[in-house]
């Protein structure tokens, strides 16, 4: 447990007034609005409106969140193959914010309640126990999240796993968060806040090719208020600059190079493959999934999952109104959705972003429903 | 409505549980000469001659029953004697008990409930006047659930809807403590350090606080379920004001700010029950500050909001680093705080 001095170290009103000063005065020298740099990670939104940062921000600066949060972004059909499993009899395990994820008609949550084995799992080496404990029955690991999590699938699997255990992956690839936005004709991002944790895996070196190629530049944020403030502001200095460099905020935590066992680990269990992500598009090389080597864990190449019997017919109106693609995508935020705080709560989620914790709607909806709160003097 | 089931967040304090009174109890809701239950306040207060009678009652079905820091017995007198002093009234005539076990219960743990209740009134100058005693077979109910109604007379009643533009906010002590030492108590979560709950008949603080503050004295309503959080979204909602909460200055011990954080819990929505949160008006909030510390319940009593002509019915938080809104709490995020 961090002590509290070195909390405050990182939450302290004194340097932060002095850091939102400098961005105030870079904000201010690009002299035109908006100013809009986007950062693509739900920890990112917590620090922001937890500690009601986008208040303390210039008005001429937007700080945008895009698709972030890997919950969010798995798609209908995924949660679909889940609830088939689920619905076929298999156990399936996940992490908590899976379990209220929509798929076309019914959630894991769903599943559970029509007498479905579903598992809530802290650690995917849980899953692998209760396959161990439970050799009679089919064991499936729904696995989210980005590299951060897919390094500790791929080392469950390297370590070895039982017979009956097998991995269904959503897991999401970073890189492919702030490729899908650059991509977007309708947005206008100059510049990304790349996550602190997922460059601790991957490196920051990874960001160098998007940098140069789309010409933005890029810069790793820890997840304290100060860490992304400081990041902020370094941001727009190299906007201002018009540098498409990528810069560390995190050296505490981030090398160039990243984790080398972790990425050895990774790759040797994973491919980077295409697919849709929840809302926004079909993604080149968004998705992790095992290699070929690995079919016999793979639940896709070992079982024939019958989505078609849990695919919901009847329209869902309410979901039609959902903007969280929009949202994803950095094109809308949470409080221009008419469901939002209405319809669509926590408790009663219409959309992918109302279920995670890492999600825009969610994040906004627990930090008070409007976070930004520039106009109030 | 038909086929909907009374689910544990219709308890929880929050949105859901007014909801069901509104929808269900308030019918039982009839004009009285003073506050009634139309009111939803801590109690009610009938006109008597020139005099004020109050009454509350509360229920208690804390799991577990035995916490660091208190128990079932001491929680079931503070609770109502804090209740009655919410609304103005620091002299209890007196209170009655009703008492429901489950076949089996130790009867030394009864024993020792008995003797927290007594240390507990003696302390409020609240006796305990009538009692009744059920008991029910085993499984049919979960050990002991305790009721105690308080009566006191009051000269002037305070309600929770007092507060203007201007006015200053107070809490009386650190938040969360009673919450986190239950929450942690029923998870066995295992974190060092001394998280004790704070559960005390705050009459005595009170009365110094109404001594010092007088009909400056305007708002007040202790920050149980749902924390300060909640109690602050009920006072700016009722008075039509807006309220800026400056976090910083929101007294929280070490050890709740270090398991809140832990466990991402917000200290903001965590129970208390032995702390009252003040509206003054600004001229006597020195006054009645002064007044609090120097009680030994209210040392680390604070000024942490100031209500404003802003979103009405709102709380601003300013943390120091920038400003959002607070989120009305739904309820206790934990069933059976109290």
């Amino acid at each position: 447990m961090a002590s509290s001095s070195e909390e405050l170290k990182f939450r302290d009103p004194g340097k932060a007034r002095a850091l939102t000063e400098a961005l105030a005065r870079e904000v201010e020298a690009i002299g035109r609005s908006p100013v809009s740099v986007m950062h693509v990670c739900g920890s990112h939104e917590q620090a922001i409106a937890r500690f009601g940062l986008r208040a303390a921000f210039p008005r001429a600066l937007d700080v945008i969140m895009g698709p972030g949060c890997p919950v969010c972004v798995t798609d209908t059909p995924e949660v679909d193959e889940a609830v088939a499993l689920a619905a076929q009899g298999a156990r399936v395990c996940t992490y908590g914010d899976m379990l209220r994820l929509p798929g076309t008609s019914k959630s894991l949550a769903d599943a559970q309640a029509d007498g479905g084995k579903v598992e809530v799992i802290y650690s995917v080496s849980q899953a692998v126990e209760l396959a161990k404990q439970r050799p009679a029955e089919q064991v499936v690991f729904f696995a989210s999240g980005f590299e951060t999590t897919a390094v500790a699938t791929a080392a469950v699997i390297l370590a070895g796993v039982p017979e009956n255990f097998s991995v269904l992956s959503s897991h999401k690839y970073v890189p492919a968060a702030m490729d899908v936005v650059s991509e977007m004709e309708e947005t206008n991002i100059e510049g990304f806040i790349a996550a602190g944790h997922a460059a601790t895996i991957t490196g920051w070196g990874i960001f160098e090719p998007f940098a140069r190629r789309t010409g933005a530049p890029v810069v790793v944020a820890g997840f304290e208020p100060l860490d992304v403030l400081a990041a902020v502001v370094e941001l727009v200095r190299l906007v201002r600059l018009k540098r498409p460099e990528v810069m560390n905020c995190y050296p505490r935590c981030v090398s160039k190079e990243g984790n080398r066992p972790a990425l050895e680990k990774l790759w040797k269990v994973f491919d980077v493959v295409g697919g849709n992500w929840r809302g926004i598009a079909r993604v080149p090389r968004g998705n992790l999934d095992l290699k070929p080597e690995w079919d016999h864990l793979n639940a896709r190449r070992r079982f024939r999952i019958d989505t078609a019997a849990v695919g919901g017919a009847e329209r869902n109106v309410l979901a039609e109104r959902c903007i969280c693609g929009s949202i994803m995508s950095g094109l809308a935020k949470p409080s221009d959705c008419k469901l939002f705080g209405k319809e669509c709560r926590p408790e009663t989620p219409v959309g992918a972003c109302m279920v995670s914790s890492e999600g825009a709607c969610k994040i906004w909806h627990v930090y008070g429903g409007q976070p930004d709160l520039r106009e109030v003097a | 409505m038909a086929g909907e089931k009374v689910a544990l967040k219709h308890g929880a304090g929050g949105r859901a549980m007014r909801a069901l009174i509104e929808d269900v109890f308030l019918a039982l809701a009839s004009p009285v000469d003073g506050i009634g239950l139309a009111a939803l306040d801590d109690g009610a207060a009938i006109r008597v001659g020139d005099r004020w009678l109050v009454i509350t009652t509360d229920s208690h079905v804390v799991h577990p029953i035995f916490f660091p820091g208190g128990d079932i017995g001491r929680l079931s007198v503070s609770g109502t004697v804090n209740d009655l002093a919410m609304m103005g009234a620091t002299e209890p005539l007196g209170l009655t008990c009703a008492v429901i076990l489950e076949e089996g219960f130790p009867r030394a743990d009864l024993e020792r409930i008995r003797d927290s209740m007594l240390t507990a009134s003696r302390e409020a100058g609240a006796p305990i006047v009538t009692g009744d005693t059920k008991v029910m077979g085993r499984g049919e109910i979960d050990g002991v659930v305790l009721n105690t109604t308080g009566v006191a007379l009051a000269d002037r009643v305070v309600s929770d809807a007092g507060l203007r533009v201007g006015d200053r906010i107070i809490v009386t002590g650190t938040v969360g403590d009673h919450g986190m030492a239950v929450m942690t108590q029923r998870h066995q979560l295992g974190l060092q350090g001394d998280l004790r709950s704070d559960v005390a008949p705050l009459n005595g603080l009170v009365r110094a606080a109404l001594r010092a503050g007088g009909d400056e004295l305007v708002a007040m309503k202790d920050p149980t379920r749902g924390g300060l959080a909640s109690v602050l979204h009920e006072m700016a909602g009722k008075a039509k004001v807006g309220i800026v909460l400056d976090e910083p200055a929101v007294p929280v011990n070490a050890e709740v700010r270090a398991a809140c954080e832990v466990l991402g819990i917000d200290p903001l929505v965590v129970a208390n029950e032995g702390k009252a949160v003040i509206g003054v008006r600004p001229g006597a909030a020195d006054r009645v500050l002064a007044a609090l510390r120097a009680h030994p319940l209210g040392r680390r009593a604070a000024v942490v909001g100031t209500a404003v002509a802003e979103r009405p019915g709102q709380v601003i938080l300013d943390t120091g680093l920038g400003r959002r809104l607070l989120a009305e709490p739904e309820g206790e995020p934990l069933p059976r705080i109290c």
